[in-house]
């Protein structure tokens, strides 16, 4: 078993070190490091967005004589989808708390049903932004609308890479089960998730509620 | 021994439990409702409104912070991302507030 981990793992190098790591000392364990490696990556994921929304901020006035925030934007559904994202983060909370406490069937079914609230989430931005284009509202118009649609869809593509991460990691965790790294690896998805619904609070706030307002 | 006491006390900050979930999650519902219902219902003036929403957001982030993401000053891994965080977030407030103030005031005295 833990040759074919071994082997599973011996592209990354990260993951070898770590283990040699772990025989050598049962105690001090380097998964802690990964996690927070992972941190400072969304800390800069987190510079990347800061400037997405300063274009937005800077350019959401210039609408070029066409539709600006108040007339494209419909609470309602924006509601929904900050519904959706907001109770996937709960539900990955729990499949990190069953994840801890090795219950496999348990952490699927959470990770699952955080899949399925993912999919609603960007299904539903998905068909904003189509009714946007087929209205003529497509990100060519004017720089409101290219700084929105570049704005939301940063957003929406994480969340879609967080979702094809999301599949990898429910197929490692139902044929590897929870073994150490798989957990660290759960983790950093986990912080990555979470991320996102914090990115998604900025979203909403300055985008879709002084836009409306 | 002392190790193993510090270890169960770290497992439980950095993680979290069912009942820490709950309570972020039932103050983000809160913190989220209240903002879009000013908004969408709200009879207020522009200016309450905008500082309103802002400062919701703010609470509600440091609400996820603490009871999703778990950044604390009371652990060691806590603490080096807590603050890594406040890092970042005064490189964006830098970035982001004073790309904006700039602008603004370019425009505000270009158009007169």
């Amino acid at each position: 078993m833990s040759t074919l981990s071994a082997n599973l793992e011996s592209a990354n190098l990260e993951s070898v070190s770590h283990d040699d790591h772990a025989h050598a000392h049962d105690h001090h364990d380097t998964s802690g490091d990964t996690v927070f490696g992972f941190w400072l990556y969304l800390m800069t994921d987190c510079l990347l967005f800061a400037s997405f929304f300063a274009t937005y901020a800077v350019l959401f006035m210039n609408t070029a004589g066409g539709v600006s925030g108040k007339d494209i934007f419909e609470l309602d559904f924006v509601a929904v989808e900050t519904a959706a994202l907001l109770i996937s983060s709960i539900t990955f909370g729990f499949a990190m708390i069953a994840a801890q406490g090795q219950k496999k069937a348990l952490t699927l079914t959470w990770l699952f049903i955080t899949f399925c609230l993912g999919a609603v989430f960007i299904s539903m931005e998905i068909y904003e932004f189509h009714h946007l284009i087929v209205n003529g509202h497509g990100p060519q118009h004017s720089a409101f609308l290219t700084s929105f649609f570049s704005l939301v869809g940063l957003h929406g593509l994480h969340v879609t890479a967080g979702l094809i991460w999301m599949t990898i990691m429910m197929i490692e965790v139902a044929k590897r089960g929870l073994g150490k790294a798989t957990v660290t690896r759960l983790s950093c998805l986990s912080l990555f998730w979470h991320f996102l619904d914090i990115v998604w609070i900025c979203v909403f706030t300055v985008v879709y509620l002084m836009g409306a307002m | 021994m002392s190790h193993s006491e510090t270890h169960a006390e770290h497992h439980d900050e950095s993680h979290g439990s069912v009942k820490t979930y709950l309570i972020g999650f039932v103050l983000s519902v809160i913190l989220t409702a209240i903002p879009f219902w000013i908004v969408m219902e709200g009879d207020f003036t522009k200016a309450t409104t905008l500082w309103s929403i802002v400062t919701f957001a703010i609470v509600q982030i440091w609400v996820h912070l603490k009871y999703f993401l778990h950044l604390n000053f009371t652990t060691e891994d806590g603490r080096a991302n807590t603050f890594s965080f406040l890092f970042s977030a005064m490189i964006i407030v830098m970035v982001v507030g004073l790309s904006v103030w700039i602008i603004y005031e370019s425009n505000a005295m270009m158009m007169y």
